[in-house]
């Protein structure tokens, strides 16, 4: 775990602190690539915060024989980029991919641009409740199938069925470990937010959040 | 100065925090600190109270950021930054919250990757 505080060394310089804070969420299964993904596109080396959740003990692991309570520490690795000419800094969150800690993704989800649902073709059903949460929480996205090996086993269209995605939903094969790769993905990901920001503007201005 | 000793496992974060556990601020994850107008740290600082304030002289971090740096959860981070906030030491960036994405804000993240592709 990298918590160095690194306040001796001089940083170089900043420039101007950006005036607006915008957030990515890149989420799915486990090793599905979500830090390998920050890490292509990041100007710090990824940090980890840990976010320590007090759950009720049923259904969650016990960690310290506590009968009732428990606490769960929920590892979030992210990176940021700044834009100095646009005057935003973004930063990219990977989420735990578990379900039970849904109800913390919520708060990272809130305000955020979109996110990228990471696709593993060997494990495609670790993407469908990063699909669930984005569609819970109203949360534009886009799935981004990490080629891990150079063939990819099927063809987009064929994962796209599987994965029982609409038909808006971008869906593009890429390479985490590559930075082009992941740059392309982040565009896709922001220009299909600004289309179904205007899209939900024209239709119903006035859009309450999701049921139950 | 991380806080990483396994014999005290979860129970000295919130020794920090004086048992509290909810911050009083609504801070988010991407919520930016930076110096206040006032010097003054909150009665009786602790070692981590001081570390934040002196990250945020360097630049204008944010939550998760200075939570990962001191190596604190979240949740701890968010308390000390409330005593921080409330003693004047430290300022919220934007005090109206983290900024909304916008349809003109995309349009300008969009710009700035076009520009890196």
């Amino acid at each position: 775990m990298a918590c160095a505080t690194d306040s001796d060394t001089a940083p170089t310089d900043p420039g101007p602190i950006p005036r607006y804070e915008l957030k990515v969420v890149v989420t799915g299964g486990f090793g599905a690539g979500k830090t390998t993904t920050i890490a292509s596109v990041s100007e710090i080396d990824i940090l980890t915060t840990e976010a320590g959740l007090t759950t009720a003990g049923a259904g969650v692991d016990d960690l310290n024989g506590l009968s009732n309570k428990t606490t769960t520490t929920v590892a979030m690795d992210f990176g940021r980029i700044t834009f100095p000419e646009q005057d935003i800094i973004l930063y990219l969150f990977g989420t735990p991919g578990q379900e039970r800690f849904q109800f913390m993704w919520d708060e990272l989800g809130r305000g955020a641009v979109g996110a990228v649902v990471l696709a593993d073709t060997r494990r495609l059903r670790d993407s469908f409740v990063a699909i669930n949460w984005c569609e819970h929480l109203r949360l534009p996205f886009v799935v981004a199938v990490n080629r891990f090996d150079d063939a990819l086993p099927y063809e987009p269209d064929e994962i796209r069925q599987a994965l029982d995605l609409d038909a808006h939903v971008p869906l593009m094969v890429f390479d985490a470990r590559e930075r082009s790769s992941a740059w392309k993905v982040l565009y896709a990901l922001v220009e299909h937010s600004l289309q179904q920001h205007s899209i939900r503007q024209h239709s119903h201005p006035s859009a309450s959040g999701a049921t139950g | 100065m991380p806080i990483t000793d396994p014999a005290l496992g979860d129970v000295r974060p919130y020794v920090l925090t004086q048992g509290r556990t909810r911050p009083r601020h609504a801070l988010d994850l991407i919520s930016r600190l930076i110096p206040g107008e006032a010097d003054p740290l909150p009665f009786m600082p602790s070692a981590e109270h001081s570390a934040l304030v002196d990250l945020c002289r360097d630049s204008a971090f944010s939550v998760s950021e200075l939570s990962a740096r001191l190596g604190l959860p979240v949740q701890v981070t968010k308390v000390l930054l409330g005593d921080l906030i409330d003693s004047g030491a430290l300022r919220l960036l934007n005090p109206a919250g983290p900024t909304d994405p916008e349809a003109h804000l995309m349009e300008k993240l969009l710009d700035g990757l076009r520009y890196r592709l």
